[in-house]
């Protein structure tokens, strides 16, 4: 299958020397959601600014189904969206001129009806004759999503879309983005919200330093980098950790009130029955028992740190 | 070409002229109406004609070159500069369109907004002074024209300006008194020779000179002479645009 994006070798060195972009390779499927997940200033911006035209890359090439964003850009320009980080409107027009205004520029022929349809499906139907500077944050970060779906794009970006909204919009939001990529759209978002990745992505991408230093399956990623933890609150405190258990992975925590054991999902023996079977040979015994699974946030700092 | 594109530039940038009708039309007609008042029907009528042109009638093109030029510079500079300054020209550089559609909207719609207002000065100026155009179809070449020419000047002001004040600075400090002492208020043969050889090296004076003309056929240059220098001002707008669009100057990083 085509890659909707295809970014090979891209490089950006900025006039002050910096380097924002270094040998950035990656693929995008069509009607995948890809979340960029990176630390401010790792270069997710930048990134999807080249893709978008907005800066040129210092080398490499990105094309976008299957056409050069440099030498083909009205056919790969009319096919993106793109809702900034920044809250960037024209605060004196109204809802329904700006929107209808950014349909023409992406060459769309006037269709009120759809611009009626896009608006009532972000809730701002009832603010379309209202000014910008009259909106709330989380309104005008509506517009900027309706602007971007006024022409219709078969590819969406996101650049940190829930930043400053409140959790009902975040949600709606995430609703909204499966239902576009149900539809076929292609969506790549940046973001600082972990589980937003984790709610909506199909696939993650890390970035530090210019640098992708990691694009996987979202439950891949999980299952490989995540680790498992059995949680067992013992009745009576222990003061170290029985000899017949020392091979397994335990910590005592809580002083010595809790045993944590931490296995690997992907084997196929978990160890977790032995280890049971062993605690009740010691007579060790527990009035609790839970598990816990590491989070895409703890899986994105530990690969943050690594790479430090 | 993205005729619609074109069209959504243009028409956004015309909504503003409505949305700000006062600062936009009503001000400089009004203003341009004092000069008419004070220098036309006042101060003029103690002045003897100039090449057999009353003295009110004498200073209106001038007076209409000024509002023209100066509406063009601030329309077409304002135009390209507000996005820049809100962070909307993501949305220009990110769309369909090519570097002469942006121009053909944004320079389109501000030479639209000042002839228009040349033209209502003109309709207005005749309530003051009594007018003739001997050659109606130079006065609208000269008046689209000058509008086209300043509008791109305006649009570069626009990109080079990185605040406020830089919008401001040319079109009071340079373009007024360029029109002012380009021959709005006399004619150049009424300057000691210093001053008129000085005056050779306004580009503002060709223009009126030229303008004034196809009202009066009174001129301080030849009519050849006043296309040229149009015509070379335009080329170098061009220029300088063409540069701007490949290298990214002050739009792309």
């Amino acid at each position: 299958m085509q890659p909707m994006i295809q970014i090979t070798d891209v490089n950006k060195v900025y006039a002050s020397g910096f380097q924002a972009l270094n040998n950035i390779n990656l693929s995008i499927k069509p009607a995948e959601i890809f979340a960029l997940l990176g630390p401010n200033g790792a270069g997710k911006t930048t990134l999807i600014s080249a893709i978008c035209g907005i800066v040129d890359a210092t080398s490499g090439q990105i094309t976008v189904d299957g056409k050069d964003i440099v030498s083909d850009y009205r056919h790969t320009r009319k096919l993106i969206g793109l809702v900034p980080q920044e809250l960037t409107t024209d605060a004196f027009e109204t809802v329904w001129t700006t929107v209808s205004f950014s349909r023409g520029l992406f060459g769309k022929k006037p269709d009120p009806a759809f611009i009626e349809k896009t608006l009532k499906s972000l809730s701002l139907w009832n603010k379309k004759d209202s000014r910008l500077i009259e909106l709330s944050g989380g309104m005008k970060r509506r517009v900027m999503i309706a602007k971007a779906l006024s022409h219709e794009p078969a590819i969406l970006f996101l650049d940190e879309p829930t930043a400053g909204v409140d959790v009902e919009l975040r949600k709606d939001m995430w609703q909204l983005v499966r239902q576009l990529r149900d539809d076929g759209v292609t969506i790549i978002l940046t973001t600082h919200y972990i589980e937003e990745a984790e709610e909506i992505a199909d696939r993650i991408g890390v970035i530090k330093n210019g640098q992708l230093i990691l694009v996987e399956d979202k439950i891949t990623l999980m299952n490989q980098l995540g680790t498992k933890q059995l949680i067992l609150d013992l009745k009576e405190p222990l003061t170290e950790i029985p000899a017949n258990i020392a091979d397994f992975n335990l910590q005592l925590k809580n002083d010595g009130l809790q045993l944590i054991y931490s296995y690997d999902t992907t084997e196929e023996h978990t160890g977790i029955s032995v280890l049971l079977q062993h605690l009740s040979v010691a007579g060790i015994a527990f009035k609790d028992i839970k598990t816990d699974q590491s989070s895409l946030e703890d899986i994105f700092v530990s690969l943050v740190r690594e790479t430090t | 070409m993205n005729r619609y594109a074109v069209a959504a530039i243009y028409k956004f940038e015309m909504a503003r002229t409505k949305r700000t009708i006062f600062q936009s039309i009503i001000s400089p007609v009004i203003s341009t109406s004092l000069y008419f008042v004070v220098f036309g029907s006042a101060i003029g009528s103690r002045i003897t004609e100039i090449g057999g042109v009353s003295y009110g009638a004498f200073i209106v093109p001038g007076l209409i070159m000024l509002s023209l030029l100066t509406q063009s510079i601030s329309n077409a500079s304002f135009g390209i500069y507000f996005p820049k300054f809100t962070g909307t020209i993501y949305e220009l550089l990110s769309a369909p369109v090519s570097s002469f559609e942006v121009l053909l909207g944004y320079v389109g719609a501000a030479a639209t907004k000042s002839t228009l207002l040349a033209l209502i000065i003109l309709a207005t100026a005749h309530f003051f002074v009594p007018l003739e155009i001997a050659h109606p179809f130079w006065m609208l070449f000269f008046l689209v024209m000058t509008a086209i020419t300043f509008s791109l000047f305006g649009f570069i002001i626009g990109i080079w300006a990185d605040n406020f004040e830089k919008l401001q600075v040319i079109p009071l400090i340079i373009i007024t008194p360029l029109v002012f002492l380009g021959g709005t208020f006399y004619s150049v043969s009424m300057l000691p020779p210093f001053w008129q050889t000085v005056t050779q090296f306004n580009p503002v004076f060709y223009l009126i000179s030229g303008f004034r003309w196809s009202f009066y056929e009174v001129a301080d240059v030849s009519l050849i002479t006043s296309l040229c220098v149009m015509g070379g001002f335009l080329a170098l707008c061009l220029l300088a645009v063409t540069w701007i669009f490949k290298s990214g100057y002050q739009i792309r990083k």
